[in-house]
């Protein structure tokens, strides 16, 4: 009885994984395709990776992605930690509940809404005190903050529940400040998750096409945007080259990252025996 | 090595530490603090204020916006609204408020069929989503400890890979002359390609491609939790696995199950992306709709009210999935 279903998960498991899998790895091998018909195989090249190099429109998207994303990381991993540790740490205040709504809708807001919302804002505010004049880098930036320190804000609130409240507790018996505490003992131990909350919040706004699409201006261009504005025509070589690049990119971090964590948790393992052995 | 690196990576906390006191040491900061402090504003106020206010001012307020403007009538011009409110003379207040847009999206037959067209393919997608998902989670959690964080880790790459990209990918696998269609002809099994891309089938299986991931998580954090010691009781009683799995194993999985459907359902309503890029030009989705509204007609009064009509049928959902993740969370503590 037992061996229908050991036959029956592992097939699905390899189904499941080759259907995420498959579709990443044509766009590898085709970006190797001489061929402009992308999918015609028409012998090995590598010169989409050179015309790619040649691109400025795509260097420039790249750039202004590259610098967007990382200006959004940073303001989004501030202030998603900031609430992250009120609601993980403050108890019932007042007004929680709001902030807790605040949070967490953002995450499953459709993203057509999410931009269209924050281009109405952006136009009512610039006519009533003329800031932002235009639309480019900061409205863009705006946006993508709003709705990655969600994220950011449930890694960390996550992280803090699952962590021992004594140890800051003790700190604070011993006379230690709140400020000093949380950056003596709370941040050094909740830094990986803050890490792993800059790197989710880069991504998420790196890829963003809709809510961008809608707060951008003319000349602010991301890299989502040229992609999306070339791909509506149909299959692009370069685009392939481009694609494969990313993926490469990301694949070295995430296990990198991966590896890393797991050495980290082998290492706190043994130090935990080793005190253990120490004590006994 | 080891004794020395857990001393490095703890000196910068210290020196944040110094600089906090030497900052706290000089004037201007004892002055501020002393008046923060009498105006009420303590350090924990103000960890608290600073995300409300940027969330209050970006996410709440553009909300109320979008309301206003979807009962604001349409002119030409920028912007391409009409004011609520308007100084009648100098002491009288005038409001128009105009539900026409609203009528609007009632009567026209298009209007409808986008947003039936969406629940019924979120809906399908989730649910096929639930069915390729389920058993992965499944055998996830039953693998050895050591293969588990490398399958997760597997599930969530193509997660950090670029969306667009993904969905894009299937543009060259189901076109004409795409992957399927090359491979299927040149076995001789289809004289003529399959018409795959731009149809509703194309995008069902972009939603169910691009979901996966926010389904199976959910799912394996149930699974994994569940004690396996019941279904060995289920087992020793008689109960065959099949109806042990539909009685013990998915009701313990539920909240699982359901966060992993909201999870799924709710983006894939509003779904721009994939029914631009795999849905043929008769596929309406609401938010497709809402985008053509406003970029190519720029009736913005009339996306606002698609808007606000696609919020009153996702509340339901929303409201669903913050009580599990909120049942979740309190299960933790």
């Amino acid at each position: 009885m037992n061996r229908r279903r050991s036959f029956f998960v592992p097939t699905m498991m390899a189904f499941g994984f080759a259907f995420l899998y498959i579709p990443i790895l044509s766009l590898i091998v085709y970006s190797f395709n001489e061929s402009r018909l992308v999918t015609v195989w028409g012998g090995f090249s590598t010169k989409w990776y050179l015309a790619l190099l040649h691109n400025e429109q795509i260097k420039d998207a790249a750039w202004l992605s590259f610098r967007i994303a990382a200006t959004n990381a940073t303001g989004a991993t501030i202030l998603g930690t900031l609430a992250g540790l009120a609601l993980a740490r403050f108890g019932r205040f007042r007004g929680r509940t709001l902030l807790t709504g605040l949070t967490t809708a953002p995450l499953v807001m459709p993203e057509v809404i999410t931009g269209l919302s924050l281009l109405l804002l952006f136009v009512a505010m610039e006519q009533a005190f003329g800031w932002p004049a235009g639309r480019g880098f900061t409205t863009i930036t705006i946006a993508h903050i709003t709705f990655s320190m969600a994220y950011v804000t449930v890694v960390v609130q996550s992280r803090l529940a699952t962590l021992d409240e004594s140890l800051e507790e003790a700190a604070m018996d011993l006379g230690a400040r709140p400020a000093k505490v949380f950056f003596l003992i709370t941040l050094p131990i909740i830094l990986p998750a803050i890490l792993a909350g800059w790197l989710l919040a880069f991504t998420l706004s790196w890829d963003d096409l809709v809510i961008t699409s809608f707060v951008n201006g003319p000349g602010s261009s991301t890299l989502p945007v040229v992609i999306f504005s070339k791909v509506r025509l149909g299959v692009s070589p370069d685009i392939n080259a481009l694609a494969t690049i990313l993926v490469l990119i990301v694949a070295t971090g995430i296990v990198t990252a991966g590896l890393y964590m797991q050495r980290q948790q082998k290492r706190r393992e043994r130090d935990v025996q080793q005190a253990l052995a120490a004590n006994l | 090595m080891n004794r020395n690196r857990p001393a490095n990576g703890q000196s910068s906390p210290f020196i944040l530490a110094e600089l906090m006191a030497w900052i706290r040491a000089l004037g201007p900061y004892r002055w501020a603090s002393v008046r923060l402090r009498g105006w009420g504003m303590t350090g924990r106020a103000a960890v608290t204020g600073v995300p409300y206010l940027w969330l209050l001012l970006f996410f709440l307020v553009p909300f109320l916006i979008v309301l206003k403007i979807s009962i604001s009538d349409i002119r030409l011009g920028m912007p391409p609204y009409e004011p609520l409110l308007t100084w009648l003379s100098a002491q009288v207040l005038g409001i128009k408020v105009n539900f026409a847009n609203y009528a609007f999206l009632w009567e026209d037959a298009l209007y409808r069929n986008a947003y039936l067209n969406s629940l019924l393919t979120a809906g399908v997608s989730t649910v096929l989503c639930l069915l390729i998902g389920y058993p992965m989670a499944y055998g996830i959690a039953r693998s050895r400890p050591s293969w588990r964080n490398l399958l997760l880790l597997l599930v969530m790459l193509p997660f950090w890979t670029s969306f667009l990209l993904r969905v894009y990918a299937w543009i060259g696998i189901l076109k004409n002359n795409g992957l399927i269609n090359n491979l299927l002809l040149s076995m001789g099994v289809i004289d003529e390609p399959i018409v795959m891309l731009q149809t509703d089938f194309a995008v069902y299986l972009g939603i169910v491609y691009s979901y996966l991931p926010f389904m199976v998580l959910p799912l394996y954090t149930a699974v994994e939790k569940l004690d396996l010691s019941l279904l060995e009781a289920a087992a020793d009683l008689g109960c065959r696995p099949v109806r042990a799995f539909f009685r013990i194993t998915v009701p313990l999985t539920m909240t699982g199950i359901v966060a992993g459907c909201m999870l799924v359902f709710i983006p894939a309503v509003g779904e721009f992306v994939i029914p631009a890029l795999l849905g043929g030009p008769d596929s309406l989705m609401i938010g497709r709709v809402l985008w053509e509204e406003f970029f190519n007609n720029r009736a913005w009064p009339v996306a606002s009210a698609v808007a606000i009509a696609m919020l009153l049928l996702l509340v339901l959902p929303i409201i669903i999935l913050q009580r599990v993740q909120g049942r979740e969370m309190g299960a933790h503590r």
